[in-house]
């Protein structure tokens, strides 16, 4: 991106003056570095996200961000239904509340080690990975509609996981406003048992340890340790969910035309908040994101039930589950005032201050934790929420970012190869195609540590630990 | 000429070209490349047929409702598609077939899920005497 046309604010955060149609600025959150190496895009896509009515403060942008589809990924934009705001497919995304669910271990890096290819083995087997891969659970008859309205309190009522769970995923793990008649025949017809399956692409299970500890006090309030072993999945709502952006880009492109909103590009269509088509739109990505949350449940449980095979004795609690590709109705503060809004998360992560109401409460003291997934065979990070009210409505990054395109690094590397270099580092990687292997390769990523440096630097979250790969499952 | 598909890059995704001597042709290679992104097509036998039909506000929606609903009648019947053909088109209605049958990970190399087809790079032109239809796929 052009330096030239952006203004500094700070070493870590650049504006897009408002001009033309924008009614708010641009706030690219990135190092002098990451925002020249973000494609020209980025700074189209925000500029036209600014046009959109209700927009409020500005349309930010986070450090791993890259050309999106109407939205840059890795943008945030908050609309205030009051304001004329609306909903857009593009601030969502196909793959509604994809997300992030690490779970902790009471096991070390020094007990695993010994059996860390037989526990891969068992997780490989025991979770469904791959383009057509099938889980266990048949939503037959009104089942569906159970867990699009009921989430993953409906799916631990069906005997996958505690609980106990249910406190540390978002939301409780269910989203009130869920109708299931706004979800089409065709999204529940695709939905095929893929509950419990991760998919391909960037979606993986990693086994990790902890590998360095930034703020112990924090770190314990989580309950990590140096040397921990910790299971972390990255996954989203599936087809299911694929199918109604399909269905809801077509909807809110007629929306668009029938209440004569300013869209400069397709992709970010949306409709007003308070329209038939803007409720029905939003009810859709309830459901989705209730049955991405009950998704990711029943991985927990398998990955639990995979873990407990190899060690029996080995306790698992769900550490935090956070999606990053959702539409949330939230209160943020505004020039001193609290309002209620609805915030689009498009690649970016919830990161919510301490004392949120919406924290489980052993977390009230330490702020969200917010779990950052790095490229295969790179670390992870956990980090906390610290809102504030010049943040980005509390929210950060929600992963490398991807410099290089698939077909290139399918040019550069292949899956054989990345597979035997990572084995060499003691890292085992175990998939269903080698060539999401090769498009999936490390090198195809920003450096992690750059983008969790902005995040940390700017104060959106604090760094609390760093996860390092042990072993990881690709679809 | 039969339809045949191409790639272009695309930081995040992957771009999918189709191209033939008529549109319809290049309907039908962009629907091969959609699939060879997943599986490998050639892999792939053409031993059961699915009827297609959509329509679309205009041809540009036209083309990317054709490969959300190819995606969505292969999911809802378990199958992966490689051949494809279309008897009408207009600007915006279409109706076809595609054919292929049930997924098999191993016979048909899987590669990456494709969650959709996207407005993004689309493009419908007539370059030297071919129609080439472009998009971005979702992965």
């Amino acid at each position: 991106m052009n330096l030239e046309r952006l203004k500094k604010i700070s070493d870590n955060v650049w504006e897009i003056p408002k001009s033309g149609d924008m009614l708010v600025n641009g706030k690219i959150f990135g190092s002098e570095e990451l925002v020249l190496e973000m494609d020209d895009k980025v700074y189209e896509q925000t500029s036209n996200v600014a046009c959109l009515p209700g927009i409020q403060k500005f349309a930010a942008v986070m450090p791993d961000a890259h050309w999106g589809y109407g939205f840059p990924i890795g943008g945030v934009a908050a609309f205030d239904p009051e304001d004329g705001g609306v909903v857009s497919v593009g601030g969502v995304g196909f793959d509604v509340n994809c997300g992030v669910r690490s779970l902790t271990t009471n096991l070390t890096l020094n007990e695993v080690k010994p059996k860390l290819s037989t526990l891969v083995d068992v997780l490989f087997d025991m979770v469904p990975a791959g383009l057509g891969s099938r889980g266990e659970i048949a939503l037959a008859g009104s089942k569906i509609r159970d867990v699009l309205t009921d989430g993953a309190p409906w799916i631990v009522e069906q005997g996958y996981g505690i609980k106990e769970d249910l406190t540390f995923i978002e939301e409780g793990g269910v989203i009130a406003g869920a109708d299931p008649d706004t979800v089409s025949e065709t999204a529940i017809k695709r939905e095929k048992r893929q509950v419990g399956t991760l998919g391909s692409g960037n979606h993986y299970l990693e086994v990790q340890y902890v590998d360095q500890i930034y703020n112990q006090s924090i770190a314990e309030k989580f309950g990590l340790s140096m040397n921990q072993i910790i299971i972390s999945f990255h996954c989203g709502s599936r087809a299911l969910g694929h199918q109604i952006g399909t269905d809801y880009l077509k909807t809110l492109a007629s929306a668009s035309r029938k209440y004569d909103l300013p869209i400069r590009e397709r992709e970010l269509v949306c409709a007003p908040i308070h329209s038939p088509e803007g409720e029905k739109y939003f009810s859709a990505v309830n459901c989705a994101t209730n049955y991405a949350f009950a998704n990711r449940q029943v991985i927990a449980h398998l990955a639990r039930k995979g873990v407990n095979k190899v060690f029996p004795d080995a306790d698992i609690k769900t550490l935090y589950d956070v999606g990053h590709n959702t539409c949330k109705v939230e209160r943020h503060k505004l020039n001193g005032r609290t309002k209620t809004l609805y915030v689009h998360r498009k690649g970016a992560t919830r990161a919510f201050g301490r004392q949120r109401d919406e924290l489980p409460e052993s977390y009230k003291d330490a702020g969200q934790p917010v779990l950052i997934g790095g490229s295969m065979g790179t670390a992870s990070y956990i980090l906390a929420g610290l809102e504030k009210e010049e943040g980005a409505f509390a929210s950060v990054c929600h992963g490398a970012g991807r410099v290089m395109s698939r077909t290139k690094a399918k040019k550069l590397w292949q899956g054989e190869g990345i597979v035997k270099e990572l084995g060499a580092r003691g890292i085992i990687i175990k998939t269903h195609s080698m060539r999401g292997v090769a498009e999936e390769a490390p090198g195809s990523y920003k450096p992690i540590e750059k983008v969790i440096d902005v995040i940390d630097a700017t104060g959106l979250a604090a760094k609390v630990v760093r996860v390092r790969p042990l072993g990881c499952i690709k679809g | 000429m039969a339809a045949s598909f191409d790639y272009f890059e695309h930081v995040a995704d992957i771009g999918v070209t189709g191209i033939g001597d008529t549109l319809a042709e290049a309907f039908v290679g962009g629907a091969q490349g959609l699939f060879n992104v997943m599986v490998d097509i050639d892999q792939v036998d053409d031993i059961r047929c699915i009827d297609i039909t959509c329509s679309a506000f205009d041809i540009q929606e036209l083309y990317i409702e054709w490969l959300n609903t190819l995606l969505a009648e292969a999911d809802i019947n378990e199958m992966v598609f490689c051949r494809f053909d279309i008897d009408q088109l207009t600007e915006n209605t279409l109706h076809g077939h595609a054919f292929g049958e049930t997924i098999d990970a191993i016979k048909h190399h899987v590669k990456t899920e494709v969650k959709g087809a996207t407005y993004s790079v689309l493009s419908i032109e007539k370059v030297n005497d071919k129609f080439v239809v472009k998009c971005v796929v979702d992965v």
